[in-house]
């Protein structure tokens, strides 16, 4: 499946990482839903290190859209928090 | 529901909104195809941006590098001299400069990572449009536009998913460069309004003030020495007991540069 790390591009993940990645999810979303901001940076980190652990880029030219996108790891919960309710960080 | 699938869900939901307000499903590949050109010419624009910021940044460090290090050689020739009054204040505007330089330093690495980020997403937008180009001519050549919806619904989705996320990455390159664009512009006009050149050239400059005093008197001393020399080589017969030896030791102040020792700094000022 391939999976887009937002401001890195997409990486191509196997099927059998998803489970793994869910659970990190989960607690990316429980942290978000508490503002929980000592929670929220690891989780984040997490999710993304094992994107990046087990991905491996996937072919520039490939113009498959992602099956799941995850925020930058710089990002902050309020940018989270923006890019969730309704896209309105993303222009045009 | 989770994060990942919300935000994908985003980006969807964008791509789909605008394949609907497409009414001929091949018109929308021409028409993308041009909006990702624009969005190339403006990732390419931001990377411009960020690198002029990141050079003016560059150029304000080595001013305060020049400061920092004009007042280090003062804190050494005030000590030299045997001032450490003067060198303790030197030492002290170079600590101003250095804080400054150290916040600097700091945008300057932010920068630096905003620049690779945008270019590799110029690099990374680059392939799909190319990409995009191909895809679009192969499916107005071989298929209807009843065919060609699920092809282009895919392809257009993709590509805008890409754009997306490019388009964020380039607002919040302008967002840092905006912010540092203020601070470096706060900076320049402290610069101009001499709070910070002061510090070494400006007219409250009293230590190189101090300095350049005691140099002259140095340098009157030392042509004095140089000329009564003179004067006994010429005619040593008619300047009985000159004692040319003196001039010596008299050009250069005593070195008392290891000698900065805190428990002397009572001095007044």
């Amino acid at each position: 499946m391939i999976v887009r790390i937002l401001g890195e591009g997409q990486l191509e993940l196997p099927e059998s990482a998803a489970e793994e990645l869910n659970r990190l999810d989960t607690a990316l979303e429980s942290a978000v839903e508490r503002n929980d901001e000592a929670a929220f940076r690891p989780a984040l980190a997490a999710l993304v290190a094992k994107v990046r652990q087990v991905g491996s880029p996937a072919h520039a030219d490939d113009l498959r859209p992602s099956e799941l996108i995850i925020p930058q790891q710089d990002a902050s919960m309020d940018e989270v928090r923006k890019l969730l309710s309704d896209g309105g960080l993303i222009p045009g | 529901m989770g994060v990942m699938k919300r935000v994908t869900m985003v980006f969807r939901a964008k791509a789909n909104k605008a394949l609907d307000r497409m009414e001929d499903p091949r018109e929308t590949l021409d028409y993308s195809y041009q909006t990702q050109l624009e969005l190339l010419q403006k990732v390419r624009r931001g990377v411009a941006d960020v690198a002029t910021s990141r050079k003016r940044v560059e150029l304000q460090l080595n001013q305060l590098q020049q400061n920092a290090d004009k007042l280090d050689r003062q804190a050494r020739d005030s000590l030299a001299a045997g001032r450490e009054d003067l060198a303790r204040e030197a030492l002290t505007r170079k600590a101003g400069v250095q804080t400054q330089m150290d916040d600097l330093q700091g945008q300057y690495a932010s920068l630096q990572s905003e620049e690779e980020k945008l270019t590799q997403a110029s690099q990374r937008l680059q392939s799909k449009v190319d990409a995009f180009r191909t895809r679009k001519e192969t499916i107005k050549a071989t298929y209807t536009a009843a065919e060609a919806q699920t092809r282009i619904n895919e392809a257009f989705t993709g590509i805008s998913e890409e754009m997306g996320d490019v388009g964020m990455a380039i607002q919040r390159a302008e967002d840092k460069t905006a912010a540092m664009k203020a601070r470096a512009g706060a900076i320049d006009e402290l610069m101009a309004s001499g709070a910070l050149d002061d510090m070494v050239s400006g007219p409250h400059d009293d230590i190189q003030a101090e300095l350049d005093r005691m140099g002259a008197g140095h340098g009157v001393d030392r042509e004095l020495e140089q000329m009564k020399a003179e004067i006994a080589q010429k005619a040593p017969r008619q300047i009985e007991g000159a004692q040319p030896g003196t001039s010596d030791g008299a050009a250069q102040p005593a070195s008392t540069a290891s000698a900065a020792d805190p428990a002397q700094a009572g001095e007044p000022e």
